[in-house]
């Protein structure tokens, strides 16, 4: 089951042409760009690891797809994105967030039901590749 | 390849008035005096890249060339003027993608422990692509009388990228002439990735007094008749003596200049000063300099 988390997860995979001039509209803006993993991909799994720094100051985006690069080539079985903040005063926060690179294979979700009192039932979420331990999932 | 005759004309002359090239390189005659070899070389480097445009065209593809250059030359040549020029020639021809400048030295690529210094020179790196990254005393990155400095970690990675990347970033070096050669030495692989070697020639005193008035245009002054003769004299006199940077010193003197000026409009001030006044650089300015008070000591 393919995920959709950010932006364009609904749209066949970026090229890296088409992930470069989103780099490129991000830096027009002065966002700061950074490259970031997981292999968790719970929905609410919003602390990803982050690959190197965030990067200030760039003018072009070859620096980013450099390390988007690096980055695929170290960890190609797992999710990785490309995110841009937004310092400005009253923003603060991210502006963009798109996925660079997945699994191959996604196994998808699990439907947990837990009865509770007076029969209420509670529904939530598990991924079947968090089944395995950190760094095992996805291979 | 083969769908194209190898008769199909070109149109030379409209790339060229596309570039807009022949407007840079007019400023660069006016703004820069003397430097023939540098202008000469920075001609031949737009032709090459205004033809390899028109190959395009004709889907004759040949590989980006190289344009990393150094700058070699004593203090006050306009090696940091011209790497400044070179990144705006090099975004009009389309060679670099955003044309700005980033200016470095051994503090902003060479870290301070193990593991910092890779991280900090891919930083540099990164923000200098798509244009220029200018290494100012470049050879004080290789320190060879301490084995365990960082910098050959810097320069390892620099060449890393200088050659996977070309089409992303053009790396500048500028230094004095002996260190640069005595770097170059140590480590030929720097060497043998940089094309174009560029010797900048002292000015003659000729050229410094062009220079001078130029820089007193900028600054909205000007010579008095008399004025520019004794400041020919002094540019003379100033190049025997030690410590002579070329341009700089030429800009140093016209900065004391311009204090004696003010001084002299303070002292004369019962007089009725008019624009004039406040334009000229006179000739007392000048005579003033501890040039000439020293040389007639002698």
């Amino acid at each position: 089951m393919r995920i959709t988390q950010g932006q364009f997860s609904f749209l066949p995979d970026l090229t890296d042409e088409q992930i470069t001039s989103q780099i490129k509209y991000a830096l027009k803006n002065n966002w700061a760009v950074n490259v970031e993993y997981t292999d968790d991909p719970h929905p609410r799994n919003t602390y990803w690891e982050m690959w190197g720094m965030p990067m200030f100051d760039l003018r072009d985006p070859a620096g980013i797809m450099m390390e988007v690069q690096d980055c695929r080539k170290t960890y190609p079985d797992q999710y990785i994105r490309v995110t841009a903040f937004d310092s400005t005063r009253g923003w603060e926060t991210p502006r963009m967030s798109f996925i660079v690179n997945r699994p191959k294979e996604e196994p998808g979700f699990q439907l947990l039901r837990q009865e509770s009192d007076g029969r209420h039932i509670r529904y939530t979420l598990h991924s079947y590749a968090t089944d395995k331990p950190e760094g095992q999932r996805y291979r | 390849m083969n769908d194209i005759p190898d008769s199909t004309p070109v149109d030379l002359n409209k790339v060229y008035e596309e570039s807009n090239i022949q407007e840079v390189l007019d400023q660069l005659d006016r703004e820069l005096i003397g430097l023939k070899p540098v202008k000469s070389r920075i001609r031949e480097i737009a032709a090459l890249l205004l033809v390899d445009k028109l190959r395009e065209q004709v889907q004759l593809r040949a590989q980006s060339p190289s344009l990393h250059m150094c700058f070699t030359g004593n203090p006050g040549t306009g090696k940091t003027t011209v790497a400044m020029r070179m990144a705006e020639i090099l975004h009009r021809l389309g060679y670099v993608r955003e044309g700005h400048v980033v200016a470095v030295t051994r503090d902003d690529l060479v870290g301070q422990y193990i593991g910092h210094t890779a991280p900090k020179t891919r930083e540099v790196l990164k923000k200098a692509m798509g244009g220029v990254l200018f290494i100012d005393e470049a050879y004080y990155l290789y320190k060879p009388e301490n084995e365990r400095d960082y910098g050959a970690e810097a320069i390892e990675i620099l060449l890393q990228v200088m050659e996977n990347q070309r089409e992303d970033l053009v790396v500048i070096l500028a230094g004095y002439k002996d260190r640069m050669d005595r770097f170059f030495l140590s480590n030929p692989g720097m060497s043998s990735r940089i094309a174009h070697h560029i010797d900048f020639p002292d000015y003659t005193p000729d050229e410094l007094l062009e220079i001078a008035k130029l820089m007193m245009a900028g600054l909205n002054y000007r010579f008095s008749p008399e004025g520019e003769k004794t400041f020919a004299e002094y540019i003379v006199k100033r190049m025997e003596m030690p410590n002579f940077a070329n341009a700089r010193s030429i800009r140093n003197a016209l900065d004391r200049a311009r204090l004696r000026q003010a001084n002299r409009l303070f002292a004369s001030h019962d007089k009725a000063l008019t624009r004039q006044d406040l334009l000229t650089i006179e000739a007392d300015d000048i005579l003033a300099s501890r040039v000439f008070t020293q040389s007639s000591n002698q």
